[in-house]
């Protein structure tokens, strides 16, 4: 018997001949031909055509064929929905056969036959079978359940047969539990509101019950429903717990898992002085390890689920360490993610073994692997700080290998290894110049740059070998394009004898033979820094670094968390919420953890934050000049972390800052914009012009096209206060450009000339970027519209409120001035989205007192609408998450001075008011901010 | 849950395809084919996502099975099923290959809608699918009305493992604890991880429904049963060993063995893996490999490797292997080994040593000088580990079966009518030394 000469016939005519093989009078001939057009149908061919010819073949006692015609019929049904009705009369009369098996099979298929006029023939018999006395027929028929609901959710409701498939938990058959409660969660996952899986004590204790009898499968469908119920107390929890350990045993690793997501659930709600906490605890680790011995599909799921547990419970597997060494054979996902918990689980205690290992790894072969082995030494040295050295030596050994990209990877290392420890093993700097040829990778040449430059002093011809980098210059990435710059210039204001050439080589460089407008900017403020005032310059350039920080690829909090109840599934395969990558509704329920109970540490809750604007009391809105530099030097190599490259946001967030903040002198003394030729610095007399005005572009950004939210006019100046003029205008922000919208009445009986406009300094140094232009002269009771261009750039002294702006109007017949406050959202720049692990980091390392709370009320959007409406006016979503139903946008925007804001906003479906929190180094412009949101939500 | 299911050969063929949920189209089919099978560079996970649609893979020789969903499915069930797929078709028709899926097809989709449904797994035990899917196809026609309520009370039962109604002439079990060593060893000797995997596999042909109960020399389960004689304790304490994890078969009582520490279940009918279980401590490495690797200028290599057995001089080990890599630019090899044979193999870039039997207690020794090409590759030869096959008739755990007991109430034969059959096999697993 081989069925394989069935994927052979390839030939023409070959569908006629099927016909008339199926409608042949043998028997045999008729199973011949069903098989090979379902050999056909498998390869991917269209047999469509042969539908009425299969389906006559239906009507048959022999199971085989009846078989293999409903796998024929699951497959095209859908596109003949008229003749799938020929088939309905034999199921029916089916699902009435003596035989459980063939009464099962005809409920199983039709359930899988997606064409309404099928389904309505299904309620009766699927009804019947729900109470069929045959265990086999009930289990079958709860799966079919399922199957109605997805194609018609309402009918299935309708019929009421969710609460016979509710009566089916309490069966008496495990199997028949089993499926129903699949089936129940499946669809009550379509239904996050409903109250479908009504989990209470007594249905949770016949879960158990059944947990213990039911196959494999069953099991892991009733632990993963478990794991949703939430118990009302401790002694609950650790009740349900104590039953579900024994699962800790079972041969299947998904039981295990599932069981492991229960416990670590219901873990959260005992109390850790508890006896029962730690046994708990100790009772994890060896089923964990044991996963480790299945086959590497498994293992692999494992150990991104143990990646997981690590980072919320480090205590179970911390002494563990040596099960994660990687062995020769392992397939290279395992490898990875076995050196990804090495690295999370390495302390002072293990870290020799751990260095050992590792460096046993770097002599390997896959590139990917060997890459990271070094990348984990290099954290090593910065998360145990007694193994600092140890990891310095191993990382040098490495390098004298000559091996190129483990040469490359050591050096990239050992910068973080300098920021973490200065002035501490700068002795290696010698072999480290020495493979300086060798470098081919950006990330490595930048390194190895940043080395030379920051510790120039010590190295004697750090010109040369600076120098020998300048002749590709416009060959390197932008990395160590910028990476130069910034070396040369820490080098010339080290050694500003010899380097006064270089220095002039890589600014012209920079600013005229680039265009790359970061490299630019950056060029051209070192230029005005050290042209200006060198002292200041060296405070900026070699200010001291921040501190790099000892964990990275740390997953954040609340999805952790989330991720956490998700143990087994593919979101903590991809540790991405579900929402992430499953289509419309289904399956993404937000899931979080139990409040933890009160005996330890209660976690703040939000409510407590301090709410409304700070006290006023507060440093000055324009960032302390420690707090640019910060930023500035930040950018030298990016953060540490080597996440995404943020170095590109943060080189212009730096540039606006100075432009904005202590350079105003440079600008010039009027308030009127000065040309910009007239400002520059004579010494290095370079023709600078057109770059200057490439500069203020800057401010315009690249934005989006849609403008912000613009205010309807307002009358700023009425005529009575102005001899007859009145001037109405609002703010508008297009395209990354500010202007003020002016509209001019002449309410006076003579006719107005010689108009100009000058704002008196404010705090964001807005000023206008071209003289107030009125053609003609203004005749009495004429109207005219202006658009007046702005710029950041002005002069700038802190106003009170922030955002008030003193505006003089001059004409034929008088100056006159007013005051005007300005929206806010007219200073968010375009590139004011921020990376989303900047945004963590940012928003952790801000601290708390500076964040402020505020509702917005009567704002009837939704989540979606905000951030689509917020977005218009360059306020970002950074990242979006539901929480307990409620919405919650994560966003940030950047002022034009180069002010970040964060920002959560907690949207409650069908509650009209939401909470903004802000989080602000300059806490005096949350305030504003807040207006800002609520100005562009309620309009 | 799984929304459809592929099988496919090594060309990327589709030789089975099974769809159980409307989300996924036939489209799947292609992109796991185009993004998996035919990719370019080597696959980085079992686990792909095309266009928001998951694909699970395992391949069996030359055969990759495929798992879709857009839903998030629990991981670890996908794959165990993808696993236990791979095990019925093994049991019904041997090696998975192309030639036998396509020989079996009609009977693999037979089997696919009876242990998925709408992708969730069902029944998947071998014995009970086989009262009424057969390769010969279905003879469900020709049941007596008993017979299909007893397939269909197994198929969901609470034992769905073994029917009723089983008779044999001489009721007989084997037990074999089948253990493999794993070791990693530093060149100076240093053991930087070692573990036991064990399993106990039993083959029973027992009439009835027979209650079991099966004891080991477990230090928890010794300690927790020996609390009334003391002097027992203290005896068997000795011998005892500390067992990290277990995991059992879904016939063992968990919760009885949570609770009492007690191995009891009702057999399958025939061979099955009554349990795994993992030691670390205590573990008798039944070999030595100590490497010396001397570079001798740029074009040659002095290898020394000796090998020592370390258990009791009755016992022979057998079926050695010692595997020492040589590097990519070797032109020659001469090798002197004192006992068994060895071969330079070139197209595995290893010396392979071996060595029929040795018994315990003794050493054999191999040198070997490699002679290389001259090359101005500056990467370095990474030097893989040097490995080691064997097989010893003891487990290196030092597990011991105390008793297994049986008990069939209904029927009249008694624990002692039964014979049993026990071996200890050990096996390396993965015995590397580093050179």
């Amino acid at each position: 018997m081989t069925d394989s000469k069935y994927f052979t016939t390839t030939k023409k005519g070959e569908i006629f001949e099927l016909k008339a093989e199926l409608n042949s009078d043998k028997k045999e001939k008729k199973k011949e031909a069903v098989k090979k057009v379902i050999a056909s149908m498998t390869v991917g061919k269209d047999v469509s055509a042969l539908f009425p010819d299969v389906v006559n073949c239906m009507q048959t006692d022999n199971l085989e064929l009846k078989k293999l015609v409903y796998l024929y019929l699951m497959n095209y049904a859908k596109s003949q929905p008229d003749m799938a009705i020929m088939a309905v009369n034999t199921f029916v009369k089916d699902c009435e056969d003596p035989n459980p098996l063939i009464r099962a099979l005809a409920v199983r298929t039709m359930g899988c036959i997606r064409v309404d006029k099928i389904t309505e023939y299904l309620w009766e018999p699927l009804r019947k079978c729900l109470k069929d006395e045959d265990p086999y027929v009930r289990k079958t028929a709860a799966v079919c359940v399922a199957k109605l609901h997805d194609i018609n959710a309402q009918l299935v409701e309708d019929q009421g047969f969710l609460d016979t498939l509710k009566d089916l938990i309490s069966d008496s058959n495990p199997m028949v539990v089993a499926n129903a409660v699949a089936a129940l969660s499946e669809i009550a996952e379509s239904h996050p509101s409903s109250n479908l899986l009504d989990l209470n004590p007594q249905s949770i204790n016949k879960l158990l019950t059944a947990l213990n009898e039911c196959t494999e499968w069953g099991q892991i469908f009733i632990l993963d429903c478990l794991a949703n119920y939430m118990p009302k107390d401790d002694r609950e929890a650790q009740s349900i717990c104590e039953r579900v350990t024994p699962r800790l045993s079972h041969a299947n690793s998904a039981v295990v898992l599932s069981a492991v997501k229960v416990l670590m659930k219901f873990m959260e709600m005992l109390s850790k002085d508890l006896d029962y906490y730690g046994t708990l605890l100790k009772k994890l680790a060896p089923p964990l390890v044991t996963l480790l011995s299945a086959e590497p599909e498994l293992q692999y799921v494992a150990l991104r689920n143990i990646n997981l547990i690590v980072q919320k419970r480090p205590e179970i597997l911390k002494h563990e360490m040596k099960v994660f060494f990687v062995k020769y054979n392992d397939p290279i996902y395992v490898k990875l993610e076995k050196l990804d918990i090495m690295i999370r689980l390495a302390s002072q205690a293990n870290i020799a073994q751990v260095l050992a290992e590792l460096k046993e790894y770097a002599t390997e072969v896959d590139v990917d692997f060997v890459r990271k082995a070094v990348r984990a030494i290099g954290r090593c040295a910065i998360k145990v700080e007694q193994s600092a050295e140890r990891c310095v030596s191993t990382l040098l050994d490495l390098i004298q290998t000559k091996v190129n990209y483990v040469v490359q990877e050591a050096i990239v290392v050992i910068k973080d290894i300098f920021r973490k420890y200065p002035n501490k093993y700068e002795s290696v700097i010698a072999t480290l110049c020495e493979n300086l040829d060798s470098l081919d990778e950006p990330e490595a040449r930048a390194a190895m740059i940043w080395i030379v430059g920051e510790y120039a002093e010590r190295i004697d011809n750090a010109d040369e070998l600076l120098e020998s980098f300048l002749e590709g210059f416009h060959d390197e990435s932008t990395q160590v394009q910028l990476q130069l710059l910034t070396a040369i210039v820490k080098l010339f204001l080290k050694k500003p004898t010899e380097t006064q050439e270089l220095v002039q080589q890589v600014l012209s460089l920079a600013t005229q033979d680039s265009d790359n407008p970061d490299l630019r900017d950056r060029g051209y403020i070192y230029w005005r820094l050290l042209s200006t005032d060198p002292v200041a310059a060296k405070e900026v350039v070699l200010a001291e670094k921040p501190l790099i920080s000892e964990e990275t690829d740390l997953i954040e909090p609340t999805l952790l968390d989330e991720l956490i109840c998700y143990i087994g599934t593919l979101a903590s395969v991809y540790h991405k919420p579900p929402s992430a990558f499953v289509e419309g509704g289904r399956g993404v329920v937000h899931k979080s953890l139990p409040p933890r109970t009160a005996s330890s540490e209660s976690a703040e809750s939000p409510e407590t934050a301090p709410t409304g604007a700070p006290p006023g009391e507060q440093p000055d809105v324009i960032p302390a000049q420690g707090d640019l530099l910060g930023d500035l030097l930040n950018l030298d190599l990016g953060p540490p972390v080597s996440g995404p490259p943020l170095a590109t946001s943060s080189v212009q967030m730096g540039a606006v800052d100075l432009l904005g903040g202590g350079l105003d002198s440079l600008i010039g003394g009027t308030n009127f914009v000065a040309p910009p030729t007239a400002a520059v610095p004579a010494n290095l007399g370079a023709p600078i012009g057109s770059g200057l005005s490439d500069l203020f572009d800057l401010t315009s950004g690249v934005g989006t096209l849609s403008g912000s939210y613009v205010a309807p006019k307002a009358v700023w100046l009425p005529a009575m206060k102005a001899k007859g003029l009145e001037i109405s205008g609002t703010f508008t922000r297009q395209v990354g450009s500010i202007s003020m919208d002016l509209q001019l009445t002449n309410k006076a009986l003579q006719v107005m000339t010689d108009f100009a406009i000058q704002f008196n300094r404010n705090s964001f140094g807005l000023a206008p970027a071209a003289p107030l232009q009125v053609h003609a002269p203004l005749s009495p009771n004429q109207t005219v519209e202006i658009s007046l261009p702005l710029s950041t750039v002005g002069s700038v002294m802190k106003m009170e409120p922030l955002n008030n702006l003193q505006v003089a109007v001059k004409n034929n017949i008088d100056v006159f001035y007013f005051s005007t406050l300005y929206p806010l959202h007219i200073l968010f720049v375009e590139d004011g989205k921020m990376d989303r692990q900047m945004f963590l980091a940012t928003w952790k390392d801000i601290p708390n007192e500076n964040e402020a709370q505020f509702q917005i009320r009567d704002c009837p959007l939704n989540a979606e609408a905000a951030s689509s409406k917020l977005q218009s006016s360059n306020i970002f979503t950074v990242a979006k998450r539901n929480v307990e139903g409620q919405d919650m946008l994560y966003q940030s925007l950047k002022l034009t001075n180069g002010i970040w804001v964060l920002a959560e906003l907690r949207i409650q479906p069908g509650n009209p008011s939401c909470t903004l929190s802000l989080k602000c180094r300059a806490p005096e412009v949350s305030q504003h901010v807040y207006q800002a949101y609520e100005t562009i939500l309620k309009n | 849950m799984i929304g459809g299911l592929f099988i496919y050969n090594h060309k990327g063929e589709v030789l089975i395809s099974r769809v159980y949920r409307d989300d996924i189209g036939r489209n799947a089919v292609d992109a796991f084919r185009v993004n998996v099978i035919h990719a370019r560079q080597q696959v980085r996970s079992p686990v792909t996502n095309i266009a928001r649609t998951s694909f699970f893979h395992v391949k069996r020789s030359n055969i990759w099975l495929a798992a879709v969903t857009k839903q998030n499915v629990n991981a670890a069930m996908v794959f165990e099923f993808l696993y236990k797929m791979c095990d019925v078709m093994a049991a019904y028709f041997g090696k998975i290959s192309e030639e036998n899926i396509k020989n079996n097809f009609v009977l693999i989709y037979e089997l696919l809608d009876e242990i998925l449904d709408f992708g969730y797994p069902q029944n998947s035990e071998t014995g009970a699918l086989k009262t009424f899917i057969t390769q010969q196809g279905i003879k469900s026609q020709h049941q007596t009305k008993e017979e299909q309520s007893q397939i269909t009370s197994q198929v969901t039962g609470q034992i769905g493992w073994r029917r009723e109604g089983i008779k044999y002439r001489r009721n007989e079990l084997f037990l074999d604890v089948l253990e493999s060593v794993n070791l990693l060893m530093s060149p100076q000797g240093q053991v930087l991880s070692a573990h036991v995997s064990g399993r106990v596999v039993m083959k029973s042909y027992l009439s009835g429904m027979p209650e079991c109960k099966f004891g080991m020399n477990d230090k928890i389960v010794i300690e927790k049963q020996g609390k009334g004689t003391a002097d027992e304790t203290s005896k068997s304490g000795k011998q005892s060993i500390a067992i990290d994890d277990c995991t059992f078969h879904q016939c063992v009582r968990l919760s009885k063995f949570d609770s009492e520490c007690s191995i009891s279940f009702i057999p399958p009918d025939g061979e099955f893996e009554l349990m795994r279980y993992r030691t670390t401590k205590d573990i008798i490495l039944p070999f030595r490999v100590i490497p010396l690797v001397r570079e001798v200028g740029r074009t040659k290599l002095e290898v020394k490797v000796v090998i020592k057995s370390n258990f009791k001089p009755s016992l022979l080990a057998q079926k050695i292997e010692v595997r020492i890599p040589t590097p990519l630019n070797t032109s020659g090899v001469q090798v002197i080994c004192m006992k068994g044979k060895a071969k330079y193999k070139a197209s595995e870039n290893a010396i392979v040593w071996k060595i029929k039997r040795m018994a315990g207690m003794k050493e054999s020794q191999i040198s070997a000088e490699i002679e290389l090409l001259p090359t101005n590759d500056k990467k370095k030869w990474a030097r893989p580990p040097i490995s080691m096959n064997f097989e010893v008739p003891f487990a290196p755990s030092g597990l011991k079966v105390r008793y297994l007991k049986v008990f069939e109430p209904k029927l009249n034969y008694s624990d002692h009518d039964v014979i049993k059959w026990v071996r200890y096999i050990g096996r390396s697993g993965i015995y590397e030394t580093r050179c």
